[in-house]
């Protein structure tokens, strides 16, 4: 499998400010990616070098093999805020898509805006939140890219509108067979559509791979205080908690727990992001960034 | 992306457009009659314009558009083109369809930058074809209070290529400003703002300098003397400034001074020629009365070696300096354009 994205010491600044620095990531093709950090964490940098919006000041990007930005017909973008052209129908988009992208799937588009029920003739200005979104991922989609790159698509949405528009994203992800790469700063979201996590904070990669193999690495253990020293050496420390008497343990390991003072508990989707949240970047200085490589 | 350029511009264009288009017509219906007017009448043309309503009207009209329509194009047309789409960020969706941000802005800057010369040139065409005439009247040495010789300022500016090339520089300048300010309504006052004032200095400051005037020094005489300026009140004022008639019809007078026998230029006058204060309005009984003493002022003035150094442009050097103000404005658009391209390719997102 090739990586659909692809990023070396990638950092971008602002003036005097790092909104993304050394950034190492490699995204296999046929996920949905749930890129997932707090508000501010780069997100949207990462995104906009990937679609090739910014130029990178440090490191390269690759996207579906090739530099960002080269491959325009290929990847599909919605940008932050679903933008639209306010006094432009709903028709008028369609054919900017179309008269823009060769590989336009018109009955595609058509089908979509007939099936959220929109009148074709309404202006995009005229559009609710969420029914804006639907007509910005119609137009991602109908692109027919190989990657669709979705930045905070949700984020002002209302519960109801959010679960639409995701379930309609991944309905359109099996039919389509396209890789997504989907920004949020809800874990609810990423639980909801995807199968892949990166988890970005203060502009670094904490953690990424498939949802199913971290949940299935990653443990919680309580019992009698105890070194983080002292833990065998395949067992990544994630976060760690004591009491004059217990300590709780957040740990990565491919191996099994053999140590019975412990009690081991499963980790939700939700712990395990909050739990690289919450951890300050220089931790762990004599341990390697915890990645899944593979 | 023609169609979508098509699509943002085609009420900002049918708004500016229509305008235009009906004072082409309007020209167009009326100035065959005005032709006329001037192979009947011949030398009383421009007199018998005193007495007529539409063409005066017209004449003044089609002025005004030339100098509106500029300003309007760069604020209405330019700044907006990219500015509007940084603001609502809806470059960030076009940007995202398979099409280059440089094409992109090619086709908008072309289609849009064409219509804007074409139009402000089918408009001087058809304002520059309807005054000829006119023109042609007073560069014939017609006398008129209300027209003045194309060559002078405010009709140079409203005549041939001059409003091509302004408009060209407006609509590239409000896309520049456009694109670093990224504010539509500050974009476009900015614009409007530097356009006018454009408007305002070229003819001082800049077109005096884009071509050699013709050089001359005359003796001021009671027969050619024009302007005579006096600084302080009371018995004894002090004599400023003399300016005297070149006796070309129709050129444009750049600058009238007095120079002395080694030909350096005075700003106060010696305080006899005070006596060469001319009588009165031109065709008055005052004027033409014999005045001895004013008489022997003048032959000081020429016996001491006081001369009137003037510079201006001639009438048959209009298409020139035309074509020259023209060029340097292109050349100013071509520039700025360029920085846009060079602009639009760093991160705006």
């Amino acid at each position: 499998m090739t990586a659909v994205l692809q990023a070396h010491g990638l950092g971008k600044r602002y003036g005097r400010r790092w909104a993304l620095t050394d950034c190492d990531l490699e995204v296999p093709s046929g996920h949905v990616v749930g890129l997932v950090g707090p508000n501010g964490a780069g997100k949207s940098t990462l995104l906009n070098l990937a679609v090739g919006m910014l130029s990178p000041t440090t490191g390269t990007v690759e996207v579906l093999g090739t530099a960002a930005g080269t491959q325009q017909a290929k990847v599909g973008y919605v940008a932050q805020d679903t933008p639209t052209y306010s006094r432009l129908s709903i028709t008028d988009h369609l054919k900017l898509g179309a008269r823009l992208n060769p590989g336009w799937d018109d009955s595609l588009a058509q089908q979509r805006i007939q099936h959220l029920g929109l009148d074709p003739k309404q202006r995009a200005g005229k559009l609710s939140g969420g029914q804006r979104a639907q007509l910005a991922l119609t137009l991602g989609l109908a692109k027919r890219p190989d990657l669709l790159i979705l930045d905070e698509p949700v984020a002002a949405l209302d519960p109801l509108a959010r679960r639409e528009f995701l379930q309609d994203l991944m309905q359109a992800v099996a039919e389509q067979e396209l890789s997504v790469v989907l920004s949020s700063h809800l874990v609810s979201d990423v639980e909801r559509a995807c199968d892949y996590l990166i988890v970005l904070v203060d502009s670094r990669v904490q953690v990424n791979g498939e949802i199913d193999s971290l949940l299935a690495t990653h443990f919680r253990l309580t019992g009698p205080r105890r070194n983080a020293k002292d833990l065998p050496r395949d067992q990544h420390v994630v976060t760690e908690s004591h009491t004059d008497r217990q300590s709780t343990f957040l740990i990565r390991t491919d191996k099994p727990i053999l140590d019975p003072a412990w009690n081991v508990s499963q980790l939700t989707l939700e712990d395990l992001v909050l739990a690289y949240m919450g951890r300050t970047a220089p931790a762990q200085p004599e341990r390697p960034l915890l990645e899944v490589h593979r | 992306m023609i169609w979508l350029t098509w699509r943002q511009f085609r009420v900002q264009f049918l708004v500016v457009g229509s305008v235009v288009a009906a004072a082409i017509v309007i020209l167009a219906v009326t100035g065959p009659g005005l032709a006329d007017d001037y192979q009947r009448l011949t030398t009383e043309f421009i007199r018998n314009l005193g007495f007529q309503r539409l063409n005066p009207q017209l004449h003044y009209i089609g002025q005004a558009l030339l100098y509106a329509v500029p300003p309007v194009i760069g604020a209405f047309w330019g700044a907006p083109l990219i500015a509007r789409e940084l603001e609502t960020g809806t470059h960030r969706l076009v940007w995202s369809q398979s099409i280059g941000r440089r094409r992109w802005l090619a086709t908008k800057i072309g289609m849009t930058g064409l219509s804007a010369i074409a139009i402000t040139g089918l408009l001087s065409l058809a304002v520059t074809w309807w005054s000829d005439p006119i023109d042609d009247a007073i560069n014939a040495g017609q006398e008129s209070n209300t027209y003045l010789p194309r060559m002078f300022p405010p009709v140079f500016s409203a005549r041939g290529l001059v409003p091509v090339g302004y408009a060209a520089f407006a609509f590239a300048l409000g896309v520049a400003v456009g694109l670093v300010v990224r504010r539509t309504l500050v974009a476009l006052a900015v614009t409007l703002a530097v356009v006018i004032l454009v408007q305002i200095l070229t003819p001082t400051f800049i077109r005096p300098h884009l071509m050699a005037p013709t050089d001359r020094t005359i003796v001021a005489s009671a027969e050619n003397i024009r302007g005579f300026m006096l600084d302080g009140s009371g018995p004894s004022p002090q004599v400023k400034q003399i300016e005297v008639a070149t006796g070309v019809v129709g050129a444009w007078k750049l600058t009238d001074e007095t120079v002395d026998k080694s030909g350096k230029a005075l700003s106060v006058l010696p305080s006899w020629t005070i006596d060469c204060e001319p009588g009165g309005p031109p065709g008055t009984a005052r004027e033409t009365s014999p005045n001895p003493k004013r008489d022997a002022c003048f032959q000081r003035l020429a016996d001491e070696g006081y001369r009137q150094h003037v510079r201006y442009f001639t009438a048959d050097t209009f298409w020139a300096l035309q074509w020259r103000e023209f060029g340097l404005f292109m050349l100013l658009a071509l520039g700025l354009t360029g920085f846009s391209f060079w602009r639009i390719r760093r991160d705006l997102s």
